[in-house]
């Protein structure tokens, strides 16, 4: 008799085939797959997307690690609440966890999802998204919002448009950007920063005004800012903002690794600083502002941006000349938006986000000069 | 009289690549002379060749012999390396022409082809195709067997190969050189004949002897050993225009028929990788069963040539006309626990400063043929660029490839390129892409629309 080779349980025919991307990305988590290779190169490096993106995740830890601590410190300071450091790092972690758990939850369940129906292996990229977008969101924003915003970019910015690599914009910050276009109440103004929802203590307390130094200087210029904050807190992160953007020593350190593995490229994160710095001088001689330049960089987000955001392989340029000038472009683009924008105070998310539509483009112009110029060097 | 070269240079340094760092070197020592059995010719080992048969099962054959000439024409033949009789006709699917295996008769006798050595170009072309040596030339754009109705704006030849675990060509053919210097006088009456020798090595290699030739002194990691990155620096490939490449081995082989009016394909093939039980050079012809040549253990993978861009053999396979390398490797089913999320694997190597490998810049690594990950969109794409020292973006040419392009293809250097040439974006690429099936395919799109 003939044997009949049954599909196994997660195989194609089996009962639970309709599992097999969820079952073959726990498996691939655990353990490498055996495939070997069976055209092209017979030896391959060991590098895998995995490992480059949980680069980018342990690249976040201390401005990840340092906002939780901020997160407790702000709330403590503000409201006279005299906590160790210990309970501030508590607080804030404790606060932090449930934007995590969304954020991971329902961008995971999606990517599933998606992969399953594509009938493709789940990829990486949002091991990084997802660990990204708590950090760039205000401590306080409703878990459904958040939600909600989680699932737009995932659906709408990634999926789409066929998955990680394949997309246009930051998934991350085009969820921040959602948030902020759809519930600006609960996106701006100086109350949003600093949470004391879980402090039972201040359950009757009204929420006080935390504005950050952006829209301090926004509003008073240098002078009001440094009667609040000195340019070390803001250099070490003792300020109100998103939880992971204030550090600017957390941040480095993840610069650091990031420039280090060659995971982001350094090109970009110098032309964005070099690109604010120069919008930042200019507008303080033509009298646009009274802030020195470099307080561009240490305030909002623009280092987090530079550094995170802006490096995204998949939606940053491709070429090495258009590298430099989408860096530059955007930090120039961010503190413009910063100077001369009398509603909205931070310009990196829109300045990114331009720029990732425009990198196609200033790619196109690199390659095209550069292969009729070797047109013409070889006729 | 040629026209004369524009040369953009006449040494280059290249700085990227990467030389892969594989365990298995061969030792510089000829440990067997193979007498085989039973030889094969494959057709398969010519890109663009298309097979008439010319023998049947029982014919006695020369070496030098033809066995199969090419459809479109007849003048290109295939001969036999060896003299016996046509012991079998393998044929595969819709019965194409697989192999012609021959039984030597042991005593290796040859066709004579004079040994006057051709004095115009017609001559030499003519010798070429009567030998079964004109296969040897490989025509670019597209790495295809040279068409005889072409003349190639110049003939290109590495004399140093630096891909992984690569025969040393000084060991191989430093006691050839007369063999080379007269197969290079031979193709110089058929266009210039450029050749690039390794500079790291200065003096030392014989190669810097030959004489009728442009020689260009070429440093750097692999791939700076392959031709086509070489010729892409020395005098590009315009839209329109023809050049031909032949490997050392074969410039010898072209040599050695001028010289002895014979056909002697005998190398010294180095047998090399991780899985070899003896790593060192065997002499034997081309078409030598692989058994025959080395030991094979189960779950080992053969490979003729190398690592990057050999041809899977197989332990019952044969050895092909182009190979002077089989490299062995285990077959990768190995599954890691966490093998992404370990700090350190020292049995692995990577070229991502990701993993720790540049720690031990000087280690030899045991490779098996595992992906190490699973198949993703491009993410990461400056690595191409890294491993590519030609004056392209590896990634709009594939991208290109993929979108079947035709305009782009041309404009991003599709006639510069081989997948050989690219074969390090295989290996680095952390979406495990496979570049140069891409490439490969970009090419036959090539080939049929321009047809």
């Amino acid at each position: 008799m003939a044997e009949e080779i049954k599909p196994g349980l997660f195989e194609k025919g089996g009962k639970l085939y309709w599992l097999h991307s969820s079952i073959d990305a726990f498996d691939t988590f655990l353990r490498v797959p055996g495939t070997v290779t069976f055209k092209g190169a017979h030896v391959r490096d060991g590098i895998d997307l995995k490992r480059v993106m949980i680069m980018v995740v342990i690249a976040l830890v201390p401005a990840a690690l340092f906002g939780m601590y901020n997160v407790g410190l702000q709330t403590s300071t503000l409201y006279g609440l005299d906590w160790g450091w210990f309970h501030m790092f508590w607080y804030g972690l404790l606060r932090m966890l449930p934007l995590f758990v969304v954020s991971y939850a329902v961008g995971l369940a999606i990517e599933f999802a998606s992969a399953q129906i594509r009938e493709e292996e789940v990829n990486e990229g949002y091991l990084v998204t997802g660990f990204l977008i708590p950090l760039i969101v205000p401590v306080d924003v409703p878990l459904w919002m958040l939600a909600l915003a989680v699932a737009f970019s995932v659906i709408f910015v990634k999926e789409v448009f066929g998955g990680t690599g394949m997309n246009i914009w930051n998934p991350a910050l085009v969820a921040r950007a959602f948030l902020f276009f759809s519930y600006p109440s609960s996106m701006s103004g100086s109350s949003v920063w600093v949470s004391k929802t879980w402090v039972p203590a201040l359950k009757d307390v009204d929420a006080i005004s935390a504005a950050t130094p952006l829209a301090i200087a926004h509003d008073g210029g240098v002078e009001a800012l440094s009667s609040q904050y000195s340019f070390m807190d803001m250099f070490w992160g003792f300020i109100p903002g998103s939880t992971g953007e204030t550090s600017v020593v957390a941040i480095l350190l993840g610069a650091a690794l990031l420039v280090w593995t060659g995971v982001a490229s350094w090109k970009i994160m110098v032309s964005s600083l070099a690109g604010g710095l120069l919008v930042g001088w200019l507008g303080q001689i033509g009298g646009a502002t009274t802030l020195p330049c470099y307080y561009q960089l240490v305030m909002g987000g623009f280092l987090f941006g530079s550094v995170f955001m802006a490096t995204d392989p998949v939606t940053a340029a491709q070429t090495e000349v258009g590298k430099w000038i989408y860096g530059f472009l955007i930090g120039a683009l961010a503190v413009v938006v910063r100077l001369w924008n009398p509603g909205y105070m931070e310009g990196m998310m829109l300045a990114i986000l331009f720029m990732n539509t425009m990198a196609p483009i200033i790619d196109h112009c690199v390659v095209t000069a550069f292969t009729n110029r070797r047109i013409k060097a070889k006729a | 009289m040629h026209k004369t070269l524009s040369i953009m240079s006449n040494n280059l340094a290249l700085k990227k690549g990467l030389n892969v760092p594989l365990k298995g070197a061969a030792a510089p020592e000829v440990i067997k002379r193979v007498t085989p059995d039973v030889v094969a010719v494959k057709p398969t080992d010519f890109k663009g060749f298309l097979p008439r048969l010319l023998v049947k099962e029982g014919d006695a054959v020369l070496a030098g012999s033809p066995v199969m000439a090419h459809k479109n024409n007849p003048e290109i033949l295939l001969t036999s390396p060896v003299s016996g009789t046509v012991a079998q006709i393998v044929r595969g699917e819709k019965r194409k022409l697989l192999a012609v295996l021959v039984k030597a008769s042991g005593d290796q006798k040859a066709v004579d082809f004079g040994t006057k050595a051709p004095a115009t170009d017609a001559e030499v072309r003519a010798l070429l195709l009567k030998s079964g040596l004109w296969g040897a030339l490989i025509q670019r754009p597209y790495g295809v067997m040279a068409d005889p109705a072409v003349t190639p704006k110049a003939i290109f030849v590495s004399s140093f190969s630096t891909a992984p675990l690569a025969p040393d060509e000084d060991f191989v053919l430093g006691d050839a050189l007369a063999d080379v210097q007269a197969g290079a006088d031979a193709l110089a009456k058929v266009a210039p004949v450029h050749v690039a020798i390794r500079s790291e090595k200065g003096a030392s290699t014989p190669f810097h002897k030959l004489e009728n030739v442009t020689l260009h002194e070429v440093s750097g990691p692999h791939p700076a050993g392959n031709v086509g990155v070489q010729i892409s620096h020395i005098s590009p490939i315009l839209k329109g225009e023809t050049v031909w490449t032949v490997s050392l081995l074969h410039l010898a082989a072209i040599g050695h028929l001028v010289n002895t009016g014979k056909l002697d394909l005998t190398r010294k093939v180095a047998v090399t990788g991780p899985a070899a039980t003896r790593n060192a050079y065997v002499q034997c012809l081309p078409g030598t069963p692989v058994g025959e040549i080395a030991h094979v253990m189960p779950d080992v993978r053969v490979i003729g040539g190398d690592a990057l861009t050999g041809e899977i053999l197989g332990k019952e396979g044969y050895l092909g006309f182009f190979h002077n390398q089989l490299t062995l490797l285990h077959e990768g089913y190995d599954r890691e626990w966490f093998g992404w999320a370990k700090p350190f694997r020292p049995k692995v190597h990577s070229s991502s400063w990701c993993y720790f490998s540049w720690l031990t810049p000087g280690k030899k690594y045991d490779m098996d043929t595992n992906l190490h990950g699973g198949p993703r969109a491009f993410v990461e794409t400056k690595c191409f660029e890294d491993v590519t020292p030609m004056d392209i973006f590896p990634i709009y040419l594939i991208k290109a490839c993929l979108a079947g392009d035709i305009e782009k293809m041309e404009q991003f250097g599709i006639y510069e390129v081989l997948p050989e040439d690219l074969a390090l974006c295989d290996y680095v690429d952390p979406s495990k892409n496979e570049i140069q099936a891409i490439i490969q395919k970009g090419i036959d799109l090539m080939i049929k629309e321009m047809a």
